[in-house]
């Protein structure tokens, strides 16, 4: 098999990934595993972004994984953050308890 | 010199603006003082202004004093326009409105609002001087709802009675009526000429279609009826005598109600421009209701309400002469008229303070022994009314007789009965208030009683009906109301009244108008040229669309030897009646004419019948159509919004998925546009 | 030799995905998780982004996940979930509807397409280039053309650390989150109707 049509098989791998991470983050209620699928989604774009950085023989690809990396990092910190604050408040808390800017 | 006229109305605006925010702490001699002063000093500037005039090409002199409404092509300058016609009316206005705050120091001493009666004073003085010196249409309006505002505080002044409550209410609908009038002559101005100056649409009048000028004039004239009172807006002047009495002189006598002639002459050309038939209209109602309104006041018993009529009848005299082409006369019997009928009602004031609060004239009598000053006074201004020569009102109405006997021989017999009604209405009045016997304390109550059996079933007739209709006749009730709580009150001090003489702040201005009263007529004496001197000084005004009447000796002759006839027939007939009782005064005292031959009640019943039924549909209207569309976007927000919000559930997997949806969406649609 | 790499990465991937959403326990989400990112650097090895793959493993597996761990172990969030109950109705169907959405349009357009799917000229410039390390190519770049998007990065990182340490401040009065309202409650009251009024 050649390296081209492998990378079909990495892009059509990534939008599996990505699909699985979306409906993980619609079906799922406890924030922590959201945050995961959140991460799921991310990896997913990621593997896309450098699978194409070699399809174009372009670096850029992997320098925009890098910067997706650190805004993960920093999604994370924030959101575990959120989490640490709402369990304070309300021990067991799911994200569907959490309603209050209900109209 | 003539630069100063900006002080003309400042004058008046600083004592409004003092009085407004420091007069309960000013105190009450000091308020009236310092009120009388500025409108007195703006008599001073005015007389110098005056001076200055004659200097000025034409003797007209725009003051700009800036940009008021710079709106595009609508431009609207706060200026005063002064020429002959605006100065003749400045002069007269600021002197009797001086005289009159002067008297009003003695008139409203004691009461609890008077510093407050003086910033209303100051206010209408204000407003009545922007009316007659705007150079503009808009400017001009101004001040004619300015006065109509202060019209209705001053009728209204003492509120604590519903009838005054309601008589200011009355005054300010009706006039309502006619500002719209004005309000739509003013839009027309400006869209057919663009511009709304006097100095400018003016002069272009003549070229002006037909159609147009007459709509003009006719949309001007019904704001003029509504102001002046004639028919069929007048019914709201009698009642305008619920107010202190120097505010009926002075507004609802001298001034105010004739911004309406003012406004006519004013836009002369246009009149000249319109339909023939236009001046024939104004010449016709205001003989109408001359007639009318004398005729009512024959019957009047209230000494401020036949004033009121008589008031009425005179300013339709001035609308017989703007009509019948004489502009200059009907200035001249508005001077006259604002002389002698201020110095009337102050008179009657100066009686009515006398008397305790007493308007009825049925319970006075022989008091001129006892006001010897204002009995005086009051019998110069009676002469000049009735036309007796050689008093003010005797030129002044002769005058207007002939430019309507140019206009049809109709309309001058209208006048000349009317002048009798008018000499005969004013001495009864005189006779019952000055002479005959007292009826005032015990000596007078029988004859009362029969007297008060009498009216009594007529006020209660239309206390009735009255109280039948809802508030929107209710102004009528004040008419009705006016003699009853007067008649109650009487018979508490019925035995202790003690006629006195005014003081002298009140008897002062009475002598001032009386002598003006009786030398008024020097202004315009019609023998020759040089004796018209109004004539002469109002030419550039309105001499182009004045009527010339090139009387010669022996026409004019006869004119005034007819008016001194009907004049003296009048007093003679009242005497008859009202002294030597050779008739019955019942027979001439109609109860027709003494409930105004039944328009109020007329307007009363139409309001409660099919009147009102018309305002209930129209009010359901607003209800069900207005409303409802307003309500009905209201509930349609709102009921969409409570289906909408369960949308916003507050599950933030909920918000995800929709945002999924909308990604999904987005990518269906760009890829039915790829193509490989 | 690349092929047989990526079908055992793929298959873990998957396997690791599938397990992160339909764990009950979050711990076990955690652990799956962990696998899917490990697979994930080696399919980054395998595209030949060395930095990123040891990046992924050093920051993903290493970091993040481990704080995600220490977070759930903290404040004992990992009971289970119960995935039977959905209380948003049709909320699984439209996920469902959505993910298989997005999947199928990719593929579709990846299996009708082919390369031709990947649009974009190949680049001349910042060629992955053989003669040099992967690293210093990457760094390259950070330093030149993406300078400024590496600053902004370093403010967004102070940012989200200042965030975190504010959100899990612990304030003195520390209230208890109140349930939601019902719906009923916050004003519903029709619109006044304004008849009372009318003669205003």
């Amino acid at each position: 098999m050649d390296t081209s049509n492998l990378d079909i098989a990495y892009l059509a791998l990534s939008a599996i990934l990505f699909g699985l991470g979306g409906f993980g983050l619609l079906v799922r209620r406890n924030p922590l595993v959201m945050i995961m699928c959140v991460e799921l989604m991310l990896n997913a774009v990621n593997l896309t972004f450098v699978t194409f950085g070699r399809m174009l023989d372009d670096i850029s690809g992997q320098v925009i994984v890098f910067f997706v990396l650190v805004v993960a990092a920093a999604e994370v910190v924030v959101g575990l953050g959120l989490v640490v604050a709402m369990a304070r408040r309300r021990p067991g808390a799911t994200a569907d308890d959490l309603r209050l800017l209900r109209g | 010199m003539v630069e100063l006229l900006w002080l003309i109305p400042a004058l008046p605006l600083a004592g409004f603006v003092v009085l407004l925010f420091f007069g309960k702490r000013i105190g009450e001699p000091l308020a009236g003082w310092l009120g009388t002063a500025m409108v007195a000093l703006s008599f001073l500037v005015s007389i110098v202004v005056f001076i200055g005039l004659w200097d000025q090409p034409e003797h007209t002199y725009d003051l700009k004093l800036f940009s008021w409404i710079p709106a595009g092509s609508f431009h609207v300058d706060l200026a005063f326009l002064l020429d002959p016609l605006s100065m003749t009316m400045v002069l007269f206005i600021t002197g009797i409105a001086a005289l009159i705050h002067l008297y009003s120091i003695g008139y409203m001493h004691g009461d609890s609002r008077f510093p407050r009666f003086f910033t209303y004073l100051n206010l209408f003085v204000l407003s009545m001087l922007l009316l007659v010196l705007g150079d503009n249409l808009v400017v001009t309006f101004l001040g004619w709802e300015g006065v109509g505002a202060c019209s209705y505080f001053l009728i209204s002044f003492w509120f604590e009675k519903d009838a005054n409550a309601t008589a200011g209410k009355k005054a300010f609908i009706t006039n309502r009526v006619g500002d719209w009038g004005f309000m739509v002559g003013t839009f027309v101005v400006f869209f057919t000429f663009g511009t709304v100056k006097y100095s400018e649409f003016l002069p272009l009048s003549p070229g002006l279609a037909q159609s147009t000028a007459t709509l003009i004039a006719v949309m001007l004239f019904i704001g003029a009826i509504g102001k002046s009172a004639q028919i069929p807006l007048f019914i709201w002047l009698p009642d305008a005598m619920a107010g202190p009495t120097p505010v009926s002189a002075l507004i609802h006598a001298a001034t105010m109600v004739t911004a309406g002639v003012y406004l006519l002459v004013r836009v002369n050309p246009i009149l000249a421009a319109s339909f023939s038939w236009l001046p024939w209209l104004i010449a016709i109602v205001g003989a109408l209701t001359a007639l009318l309104a004398a005729s009512i006041a024959i019957a009047q018993t209230d000494i401020k309400k036949v004033l009121a009529y008589s008031t009425v009848s005179q300013l339709g005299y001035m609308f017989l002469a703007v009509g019948s082409g004489g502009y200059s006369a009907a200035i001249f019997h508005m001077v006259t008229h604002a002389f002698f009928k201020a110095c009337l009602f102050l008179g009657s004031g100066s009686v009515i303070h006398g008397m305790h609060e007493e308007q009825d004239m049925r319970r006075m009598g022989a008091l001129r022994k006892l006001m010897p000053i204002t009995a005086g006074t009051f019998i110069v201004g009676w002469l000049s009314i009735a036309g007796v020569p050689p008093f003010s009102g005797f030129w002044s109405k002769d005058d207007i007789l002939s430019y309507a006997l140019h206009k049809s021989p109709v309309l001058y017999a209208i006048g000349l009965f009317t002048a009798l009604l008018t000499a005969f209405y004013m001495s009864r009045q005189v006779f019952l208030v000055f002479f005959g016997k007292a009826r005032w304390g015990e000596s007078g109550d029988a004859e009362l009683a029969a007297m008060e059996a009498h009216t009594a079933a007529h006020d209660a007739d239309a206390t009735t009906d009255d109280a039948r209709s809802d508030d929107l006749g209710e102004a009528t009730v004040a008419a009705a109301a006016d003699a009853g709580p007067v008649a109650v009150a009487t018979e508490h001090h019925a035995h202790d009244v003690h006629p006195h003489e005014s003081p002298w702040t009140m008897t002062i201005p009475l002598v001032v108008l009386a002598v003006l009263s009786a030398l008024g007529g020097l202004l315009n004496l019609p023998f020759n040229e040089n004796t018209e001197l109004l004539n002469k000084w109002l030419e550039p005004v309105v001499g182009a669309n004045q009527v010339h009447l090139g009387l010669s000796g022996a026409q004019l002759t006869v004119e005034l030897v007819v008016s001194t006839i009907i004049a003296l027939l009048g007093i003679a007939i009242a005497y008859g009646v009202y002294l030597q009782r050779r008739v019955d005064p019942e027979r001439i005292e109609l109860p027709l004419f003494a409930n105004g031959w039944y328009i109020d009640h007329g307007i009363s019943v139409f309001a409660g019948g099919p009147g009102r039924r018309l305002f209930e549909l129209v009010a359901t209207f607003d209800r069900v159509v207005i409303d409802g569309a307003v309500n009905g976007v209201g509930r349609l927000t709102r009921g969409g919004a409570t289906r909408l919000r369960t949308v916003q559930n507050g599950y933030v997997r909920w918000y995800a998925l929709m945002v999924g949806l909308g990604a999904v969406l987005i990518i269906a649609f760009v890829l039915t546009q790829v193509t490989f | 030799m690349e092929t047989a790499v990526f079908a055992v990465c793929a298959v873990i991937v998957i396997l690791g995905g599938l397990g992160v959403i339909f764990s009950r326990n979050p711990v076990h989400s955690a652990l799956s998780l962990v696998a899917t990112l490990f697979a994930i650097a080696v399919l980054f090895l395998n595209l030949g982004a060395q930095l990123l793959a040891a990046v992924q493993v050093i920051v993903y597996t290493g970091a993040i996940v481990v704080l995600i761990l220490f977070v759930m172990m903290l404040l004992g969030v990992d009971t289970d979930e119960d995935l039977d109950v959905e209380p948003l109705v049709g909320q699984r169907a439209f996920a469902a509807i959505i993910a298989l959405g997005v999947v199928g349009a990719v593929l579709a357009v990846l299996i009708v397409g082919g390369h031709d799917a990947v649009t974009g000229a190949r680049s001349v410039t910042a060629a992955v280039a053989d003669g040099y390390e992967n690293v210093y190519q990457l760094g390259r770049q950070l330093f030149t053309t993406y300078v400024f998007a590496l600053e902004v990065t370093a403010g967004l990182l102070t940012i989200a650390v200042v965030g975190a340490v504010v959100l899990s401040h612990r304030p003195k009065d520390l209230q208890p989150l109140p349930e939601p309202e019902s719906m009923t409650e916050q004003g519903d009251e029709p619109l006044t109707v304004t008849t009372e009024e009318g003669g205003h």
